[in-house]
C-alpha cells in the first residue's frame, strides 16, 4: 500500500509521452535512434522497440491510483497504448502518423500538454527525446525521463523505469520539491567516429532526484535554490574587484551570477566582475583577449550525469584560455547532491589536450554551500560511453 | 593471547572460548587478533591498560561503589537552600517508574513504527509544555537550560539577520559563559544592568542600547536572582520596534501560576525542564527546551528534531515523524541549522508524567506552595537584625536574594550552617561584589515551615 | 553445517509488536482527576503570609489555567507503560540494525548504583566537603579515560557525542586565537563519513568546513587531504574507523600531514568499542578526542539522551578545557574553577554525572582484559555477521571486497534493489515485522541503498543468526512478493506514515494545540 495522502487540493494530471523508436538503434548496434534513416536500418535489422515495454513498468507503480491521478497522453504507441494497458482511462490528444512518428509529434505533444496544463510530464526514450521535450516546454513544466533510449548523458532521467514510477507518484501524491537537471546533446559526426562528445542543452524540472532520495521516510532535499544561493553568496562574498570571473554554463553559475544581480547566458560563458557583465556568451579569442590583462577565475560547475568540468563540448574555455588561466585559479562550484548523482565517479576533464587534462587531473577543492567545501576526484580517462540503455548513476563494485 | 583467557564475561556471550572458536573457524581465522589486521602495526597498542583490576560479582563491585558514594552527604539528610539552577523538587514515583522503564531507558533511534511508543511520548511531552507555554511548537529537549538559551539567541540572530544581542546582567553567570562561547561567531553579546533596588532589568537602559543591529534581547523570568519580571511588555515594545526578538528564559514550574513569556511579547521561550520530575542528580537532570509560534521562519530555524503527528496509511492511525527534517544537521551535515545529536529525551519523557500527573490543578498548587514558603522565608529571615532579605523590593519565584550584615564572611556562615546540617545559599560575593555580602537562598514546596524556621534560627544565631 | 541447514535452523519469530492505539494523553481524563497532590502548605505559613497570587503584578499572574490533562495516577501509568510497550528498547530486541549507535546491555547493577540518593539527591553546589565521593568517582573515571586513550586530561562535562565534538572545536578556536592566527585559521577538515556533526558543530563553531570524499578503499587518500590543507587549516576532526567500519590506516600520517601546516587534529571517538585497548588516540597523535559513554561505555541511550561526550585533552590544550575540572591533591577532590584560557562552560554543572557512574561501574566490573575482550568480540561478532550478510544475493558491502571490518559494517543492498524494485528502507520496514530494528545511514547515502549494521559484543552467536535470518527471509520476500515488503510494516506498532504533512507548513503539527488548530478532519 502506497501513502494515502491525497493532494487537498485534489486529483493531479500526469502526462505520458512514449517515443516508440527510442532504443531502436542500440539493440542492433546502432548508436542512436535519430532520424529516419538510422530507424529503417535498425528495423531492418529486427529491432523491437524498448520504450513502450519500459513505460508499462514506469505506470506499474502508478497503477491503482486513478482515483487520484489522471493521465493525459498521446494516441497509440506514442502512450494511449500503454496508459490503457496499465488500467487507466486517458485523454488523448492529438493524432500520429502511426509507426512514422518523429521528433516533431513529441514536440508537438508537449506543447499540447503544457497548454491543457499537466503536474507532471513523464516520457520515455532517450537523450533525443529529452532534447524535444526541452525545445518544446523548457524550464515551465517538471518533466522525467524513463530511461529508454540508447544514449543516456542527460540527468533528467530516473535510475530505472520502476524508480521513474516511484519518483512520479510520490511527486503527483506527496512531496513538491524539484532540481534541474541537464539535457545533454552528443554530437553525432564525432559518434560515429568513436568519439564521445557531448555538450549541454539545456535544463528540465524533474522531481527530486529519485536516485538519492529514493523513499517516503528520507528527508526532503533542501530546495535547490537555497543551495545554490548559498554557493552563491559564498562565491560573491569571496569576490575581490581588480578579478574578473570567467562563467562557465549552468545553473549553479547563474546563480552567482543572480547573487550579483546580473543576467547569465545558461548555455555558455560569461566573463562578469563584481560590479556587471563584461562580455557574455564569450568565444575563446574574447577569452584570450581579456585574460592576459587581467587577474582572472574560471568558474566552472560539473556538467550532465557524466560530471564534466570542461569538455571537448565546452569550447570556449579552451586549453589556451585554460593555460593563460592557471590551474590555481579554477573554481569548481556544485550543489552536494550534483556530486553524490555521480555515485563516487570522479569529475571528468576532456579538453582535448592530454598534457592538460592529466595536469587538471588529482583533487580538487569544490564550493558546496556557504562556508562549506568537498575535496573531490577529478579524472582524464576512462570516461567512455555509459552501458546502452542505462541511466547515469552508481557504479558501486558490489560484494 | 585472548583465546587462552578462561574468563568469561556476563555481558559478553560470544566470550565463551568455544563460542569463539566456533565463529573464527567460520571465518576461516586462526586468531581474533587477525581480525584487526586493517590497522597498521605500529598504531597497535600492545600494553595493558591501566584501569583498576576487575571487580567481577555484582556484590564486589556495589561495595565498591556504594563504599566511595558513602563519603556523600545527600540533600534528603541535610537541609539544602540551594538553587541557581538545579531545583530540589517532589518526584512523584510514577516519574521515576516511568523513566526506569528499560524500553525507553534502552532505546534510542528507531522509526516511528517500532518506537512509534517514544515517539508519541516525546510528542505529548511538547504537548503538554506547548499548553504551559501557550505556544504551537516545542522541541524535542536539548542538553539543558544554558543551551536552549544559547541556541534560541542564535535562532534570533537567524531570524533577524543581525549581530547583536542584549543579555540581562541577571543572569546565571555559568549560563552566560555558555552563551558567549556559543553565540561567539554569530552575535556580540552586551549586558544590561538591572535596577539596585528592584533587581528588574533598568528598561531606561535598555532603550538606550537597543538599535537596528540588535537581534535579540534576552532575560530571564524569574531571573537568576529570584525576581519576577514584571516589565516583559514594556521590553517587548521596545525590542520589537526596533526589529529585534524576545528571547526569555522561563522556569516551567512557575507556569502553573506566573504567566507565560508568549503572553507578554517573547517570540522565543526557552528554559530548563529538570524542575518537571527529575531528581538533582548533582546537577545530572538537566534538560532544556526551546518553544516559538507555528510561523515557519521561526520553526525553520530550529536545530532540533520536532515530532510531528500525522496520518499512516491505514485510517484513524496516528503516526509520527520528523517535521521539516532538511532543517537538522542529521540531514543536510554543515548545511543545516546549527546541530543536533543525543541529548535529554528521556528528561522529557520524564517530564510529560510530571505534567500529566500534576494536571492544571498540581501546577497552581506548586507554584503556590513555592510563592508561599518563599516569602515565609524571606519575612523570617528578613526578621534578623543585620539581614536584609529579599535585598529587591519585588515579588519573587522560589529564590531570593539575602544580604548580611557588613563586614560578614558568606562562605564562613555556610560553613557554620554545615555544621547544623544544613546547605545555606549559593554564595554571590565574588559574582555581584556590588551587592555586598549576599547569599542566592532556594526555598520550593518541599521546604517544610519547621526547616524553613530552623534556617532563621540557626542563621540568627550565626549573624548576631 | 551447510549455510541453507544453519539458516532454516534459526526459526523466524511470529512477532507482532504491542499495539494499544493509545490516544494521545491530552485526549484523556475527566476534569476533576488528579494524579498527584502537593503537600498542603501549613496553616500558620499562610496565615502570615497572605493571599500571594494577587500579591503578584498583575500582567505576570497567570490568567487561565494550562490546558493540562486531568488523570487519575493509575491511568497515566497504564498509559505510560502502553507506549513504552510500544517501543523496541535494546534490552527488548535484537538491535544490531542501529549501527553506529553501539547498541549494548546497559547492566541493572549500573542502575541501581547510579539511582542511589547519593548520586540523586546532590545538588551541585553543595559544599566540596560533602560531596567527596561523587568527585571521587569522576576523578577516577577521567583517569580511566586517559588509560584508554593516552591522553593527559579529560572533561566529562559535555551533554554527549555531539556536544563535545562542539567543545574540541571552540577548543581548537580558543587555542589558535590565543597564538594570535585565530583569523587566519578558519578552516576544519572532515569526511563524509565521520559523523554529521564533525561537519556541523566546527561550522556552529564558525569554521568554514572542507570535506573529503572517500578514495577507492572506502577512506579518503593522502592526495586528497594534500588539497584540503593550508596555512588557513585550524584542524582535523574525524572518526576513525568510520561509519563503514574501514580503518584508515594512513590516519597517523593524516595527523602528521594536518599538524605539518599547523593545525591540530580532534578524535570522533563514537566508534571507539571495536578499538578499545587495540589503538589508542594519543599514539596516533591526537590533541583532542572524545567518547560516548552512552555507546562505548554502557550508560544507557534513553530515547536519545541524557548522555555525556567526555573530551579529551593533550596537556598542551588541558588549559582551554570546560571548567571546572576535577583535581585530586591526594588528600582532596576539589572542583578547579581557575583556568583562565578555559572556554568556560559547555553545559551546567559538571555533566550528567549518573551516566558517568553506569560508565565507570562498567569499566571496573570488566578490568583490562574485559575491556580487550569487549573490543575483540565487537570486531569478531561484526566479521562473523559480515559473512552471514554477504552470502545474501543482493547485499554487498561496498569498498575492499574480502578484508576485515572493525566494530560495524555499511552495506549496500543496490543489486537488490535494481533486481526487485525493492529499497533498502522498505527492507528495514520489513525487519520490523520480526521484531528488530534496522537503520540505513546517515545522510547523505553515498553508498546506495546502505544499511549499516553494529553488533556489539552483547549479542550472541544465536542472536546474530537471528538478525541475518530475517535479512535473508525479507530479501527472499523481495523477490517473491515485493508488494509484501514495499509495504511493509505489518506487524509493528502502527503503518507507514504520510510524510507529505511533516513538510508542509500548513499540515505540519509539533504539538496537539497545533494539531487541533490545522486538522479540520480528525485523524481518527
Amino acid at each position: 500500500m502506497e501513502p494515502l495522502g491525497v493532494h487537498p487540493a485534489g486529483r493531479r494530471t500526469l502526462g505520458l509521452i512514449v517515443n516508440p523508436v527510442a532504443g531502436l538503434g542500440g539493440r542492433v548496434g546502432l548508436k542512436g535512434s535519430d532520424g529516419a534513416s538510422v530507424q529503417r536500418e535498425a528495423l531492418a535489422r529486427g529491432a523491437a522497440p524498448l520504450a513502450e515495454q519500459r513505460a508499462r513498468q514506469a505506470l506499474a507503480p502508478l497503477a491503482g491510483r486513478q482515483e487520484a491521478i489522471d493521465v493525459l497522453t498521446v494516441a497509440g504507441e506514442m502512450g494511449e497504448a500503454v496508459a490503457c494497458a496499465s488500467g487507466f482511462a486517458p485523454r488523448v490528444v492529438g493524432s500520429i502518423p502511426s509507426g512514422r512518428t518523429t521528433a516533431e509529434d513529441t514536440k508537438t505533444a508537449a506543447r499540447e500538454m503544457e497548454r491543457l496544463g499537466v503536474d507532471l510530464l513523464l516520457f520515455a526514450g532517450g537523450d533525443g527525446t529529452a532534447r524535444d521535450v526541452y525545445d518544446a516546454v523548457g524550464e515551465r513544466l517538471v518533466a522525467l525521463g524513463i530511461p529508454a533510449g540508447v544514449k543516456m548523458h542527460s540527468a533528467v532521467f530516473a535510475v530505472n523505469p520502476v524508480a521513474a514510477g516511484d519518483a512520479a507518484l510520490s511527486y503527483l501524491v506527496g512531496r513538491r520539491r524539484v532540481r534541474t537537471a541537464e539535457v545533454m546533446d552528443v554530437d553525432e559526426q564525432e559518434l560515429h567516429r568513436g568519439i564521445v562528445s557531448t555538450r549541454l542543452y539545456g535544463y528540465l524540472r524533474v522531481p527530486e532526484d529519485v536516485r538519492l532520495v529514493q523513499s517516503l521516510k528520507a528527508p526532503t532535499p533542501a530546495s535547490e535554490g537555497g543551495v545554490l544561493a548559498a554557493i552563491a553568496a559564498d562565491v560573491v562574498d569571496r569576490m575581490v574587484d581588480e578579478t574578473l570571473y570567467i562563467l562557465g554554463p549552468g545553473t549553479t553559475t547563474r546563480a552567482i551570477a543572480t547573487r550579483l544581480g546580473l543576467a547569465k547566458t545558461l548555455l555558455g560563458i560569461d566573463v562578469v566582475s563584481r560590479h556587471g557583465v563584461v562580455i557574455a556568451d564569450a568565444t575563446e579569442s574574447q577569452l584570450l583577449a581579456v585574460v592576459p590583462h587581467r587577474p582572472a577565475k574560471v568558474i566552472v560547475s560539473p556538467i550532465g550525469g557524466q560530471g564534466h568540468l570542461f569538455g571537448r563540448g565546452n569550447q570556449p574555455i579552451s586549453p589556451a584560455v585554460l593555460r593563460a588561466v592557471g590551474r590555481a585559479s579554477v573554481l569548481v562550484v556544485a550543489a552536494p547532491d550534483k556530486i553524490r548523482s555521480l555515485g563516487g565517479r570522479p569529475f571528468l576533464v576532456d579538453t582535448g589536450d592530454a598534457d592538460l587534462d592529466h595536469e587538471l587531473s588529482g583533487y580538487v577543492r569544490v564550493v558546496t554551500g556557504y562556508g562549506e567545501e568537498a575535496v573531490y576526484e577529478v579524472s582524464s580517462g576512462g570516461a567512455g560511453e555509459p552501458a546502452a540503455g542505462a541511466a547515469p548513476g552508481a557504479v558501486w563494485t558490489s560484494g | 593471547m585472548s583465546e587462552e583467557r578462561p574468563a568469561v564475561y556476563p555481558y559478553i556471550p560470544n566470550s565463551v572460548p568455544a563460542v569463539r572458536d566456533e565463529m573464527l573457524r567460520a571465518l576461516g581465522v586462526g586468531k581474533i587478533d587477525d581480525l584487526f589486521d586493517a590497522i597498521p602495526a605500529r598504531l597497535r597498542f600492545r600494553g595493558r591498560l591501566e584501569v583498576p583490576d576487575p571487580l567481577r560479582s555484582e556484590a564486589e563491585l556495589r561495595r565498591h561503589v556504594q563504599g566511595i558514594l558513602a563519603r556523600n552527604t545527600t540533600c534528603r539528610v541535610y537541609s539544602s537552600f540551594l538553587g541557581a539552577g538545579c531545583y530540589l523538587h517532589d518526584v512523584p514515583a510514577v516519574c521515576d517508574e516511568v523513566n526506569q522503564r528499560s524500553e525507553f531507558l534502552t532505546a534510542y533511534a528507531g522509526e516511528p513504527y517500532d518506537d512509534h511508543g517514544r515517539f508519541q511520548a516525546l510528542f505529548e511531552y511538547a504537548s503538554l509544555m506547548g499548553e504551559l507555554l501557550d505556544l504551537d511548537v516545542v522541541s524535542v529537549p536539548t542538553y539543558d537550560g544554558y543551551q536552549a538559551a544559547a541556541t534560541a539567541i542564535r535562532m534570533a540572530a537567524r531570524i533577524t539577520g543581525r549581530r547583536k544581542c542584549l543579555v540581562a546582567r541577571a543572569t546565571n553567570p555559568d549560563k552566560l559563559s555558555k552563551i558567549r562561547d556559543y553565540a561567539k561567531p554569530d552575535l556580540d553579546i552586551e549586558l544590561v544592568g538591572f535596577d539596585p533596588q528592584t533587581g528588574e532589568l533598568d528598561v531606561d537602559r535598555l532603550r538606550r542600547s537597543v538599535s537596528a543591529e540588535t537581534a535579540a534581547v534576552y532575560f530571564e523570568n524569574p531571573s537568576y536572582l529570584g525576581v519576577i519580571e514584571p516589565g516583559g511588555e514594556d521590553i517587548a515594545r521596545i525590542a520589537h520596534a526596533a526589529g529585534a526578538l524576545v528571547v526569555v528564559s522561563v522556569d516551567p514550574l512557575s507556569l502553573g501560576v506566573l504567566a507565560p513569556p508568549s503572553s507578554y511579547g517573547a517570540d522565543i521561550t526557552c528554559g530548563d525542564i529538570q524542575s518537571l520530575g527529575l531528581r538533582m542528580q548533582f546537577g545530572g537532570g538537566q534538560g532544556g527546551f526551546i518553544a516559538t509560534r507555528d510561523e515557519e521562519r521561526f520553526v525553520r530555524e530550529y536545530p532540533s528534531r520536532l515530532f510531528g503527528i500525522t496520518p499512516t496509511v491505514v485510517k484513524g492511525e496516528y503516526g509520527f515523524g520528523d517535521v521539516a527534517y532538511e532543517r537538522t544537521s542529521f540531514a543536510e551535515r554543515e548545511a543545516g541549522k546549527e546541530f543536533v545529536g543525543t541529548a535529554a529525551a528521556l528528561c522529557g519523557i520524564t517530564a510529560g508524567v510530571y505534567l500529566s500527573l500534576m494536571g492544571p490543578q498540581g501546577m497552581r498548587d506548586v507554584g503556590e506552595a513555592i510563592l508561599l514558603r518563599t516569602r515565609y522565608a524571606m519575612e523570617g529571615l528578613g526578621d534578623i537584625p543585620g539581614m536584609t532579605a529579599p535585598l529587591f523590593r519585588a515579588a519573587h519565584f522560589q529564590e531570593f536574594v539575602v544580604r548580611f550584615p557588613q563586614g560578614t564572611s558568606v562562605g564562613e556562615t555556610n560553613r557554620t550552617l554545615l555544621q547544623h546540617g544544613i546547605f545555606g545559599g549559593k554564595d554571590l560575593t565574588r559574582e555581584l561584589p556590588e551587592l555586598g555580602p549576599c547569599a542566592l537562598y532556594c526555598v520550593s514546596e518541599v521546604h517544610t515551615q519547621a526547616e524553613i524556621e530552623r534556617l532563621a534560627q540557626v542563621l540568627r544565631e550565626t549573624v548576631s | 553445517m551447510d549455510d541453507a541447514n544453519r539458516q532454516s535452523e534459526t526459526r523466524l519469530r511470529r512477532f507482532h509488536q504491542a499495539k494499544w492505539d493509545e490516544p494521545i494523553i491530552l485526549e484523556l481524563g475527566t476534569p476533576g482527576e488528579r494524579g498527584v497532590l502537593v503537600p498542603e502548605v501549613e496553616p500558620p505559613v499562610r496565615a502570615a503570609v497572605g493571599d500571594v497570587l494577587a500579591a503578584l503584578p498583575a500582567n505576570m499572574r497567570r490568567r487561565e489555567p494550562p490546558g493540562l490533562p486531568e488523570i487519575s495516577q493509575p491511568q497515566v501509568v497504564r498509559h505510560y507503560l502502553r507506549l513504552s510497550q510500544e517501543t523496541l528498547g535494546v534490552d527488548l530486541n535484537v538491535d544490531i540494525g542501529q549501527g553506529t549507535c553501539t547498541m549494548k546491555y546497559s547492566p541493572k547493577v549500573n542502575e541501581e548504583l547510579a539511582r542511589l540518593p547519593e548520586v540523586a539527591e546532590l545538588h551541585p553546589l553543595q559544599d566540596e566537603s560533602t560531596v567527596q565521593g561523587i568527585l571521587e568517582i569522576l576523578f577516577r573515571f577521567q583517569e580511566i579515560l586517559k588509560a584508554i586513550s593516552g591522553m593527559d586530561s579529560f572533561s566529562l562535562q559535555p551533554g554527549a557525542g555531539s556536544a563535545a565534538i562542539y567543545a574540541n572545536a571552540s577548543i581548537l578556536r580558543a587555542y589558535h586565537a590565543r597564538r594570535g592566527d585565530g583569523n587566519q585559521r578558519d578552516e576544519i577538515i572532515t569526511t563524509i563519513f565521520s559523523h554529521p556533526s564533525d561537519a556541523a558543530c566546527p561550522k556552529t563553531a564558525g569554521f568554514r568546513i572542507i570535506t573529503l570524499y572517500p578514495g577507492p578503499r572506502g577512506y579518503p587518500t593522502l592526495d586528497a587531504l594534500k588539497r584540503a590543507l593550508s596555512e588557513r587549516t585550524a584542524g582535523l576532526m574525524i572518526t576513525n574507523p568510520e561509519d563503514t567500519g574501514i580503518f584508515n590506516p594512513e590516519v597517523d600520517e593524516f595527523v602528521r600531514l594536518v599538524h605539518g601546516v599547523g593545525g591540530l587534529c580532534s578524535y570522533d571517538q563514537a566508534n571507539a568499542n571495536g578499538i578499545l585497548g587495540i589503538t589508542r588516540a594519543r599514539d596516533v597523535g591526537f590533541d583532542l578526542c572524545h567518547f560516548n559513554l552512552h555507546k562505548t561505555f554502557a550508560a544507557p541511550h534513553g530515547c536519545g539522551g541524557p548522555a555525556v561526550g567526555a573530551v579529551g585533552a593533550t596537556a598542551e590544550l588541558a588549559p582551554f578545557l570546560p571548567v571546572p575540572v576535577v583535581t585530586f591533591d591526594g588528600r582532596r577532590y576539589s572542583l578547579d574553577y581557575d583556568r583562565p584560557l578555559s572556554i568556560g562552560k559547555v553545559r551546567s554543572f559538571y555533566g550528567v554525572v549518573p551516566a558517568v557512574v553506569k560508565a565507570y561501574a562498567w569499566v571496573v566490573s570488566l578490568g583490562p582484559e574485559g575491556l580487550r575482550t569487549v573490543a575483540e568480540t565487537s570486531v569478531l561478532n561484526n566479521n562473523y555477521l559480515m559473512k552471514r550478510v554477504l552470502e545474501i544475493p543482493g547485499f554487498s558491502a561496498p569498498y575492499e571486497p574480502g578484508t576485515h571490518r572493525i566494530e560495524q559494517v555499511r552495506y549496500s543492498l543496490e543489486d537488490l534493489t535494481k533486481e526487485t524494485g525493492v529499497h533498502s528502507e522498505d527492507v528495514g520496514l520489513r525487519a520490523a515485522d520480526f521484531g528488530v530494528h534496522y537503520w540505513t545511514s546517515h545522510h547523505p547515502w553515498v553508498v546506495p541503498e546502505p544499511c549499516t549494521l553494529e553488533p556489539t559484543e552483547s549479542f550472541s552467536k544465536a542472536d546474530l543468526d537471528e538478525y541475518a535470518a530475517i535479512l535473508r527471509r525479507v530479501a527472499d520476500e523481495a523477490r517473491s512478493d515485493p508488494k509484501l515488503v514495499r509495504s511493509a510494516p505489518h506487524a509493528s506498532t502502527t503503518h507507514r506514515v504520510d510524510p507529505a504533512p511533516l513538510d508542509d507548513p500548513a499540515r505540519w503539527a509539533v504539538t496537539w494545540r497545533a494539531y487541533k488548530r490545522k486538522y479540520a478532519t480528525p485523524i481518527r
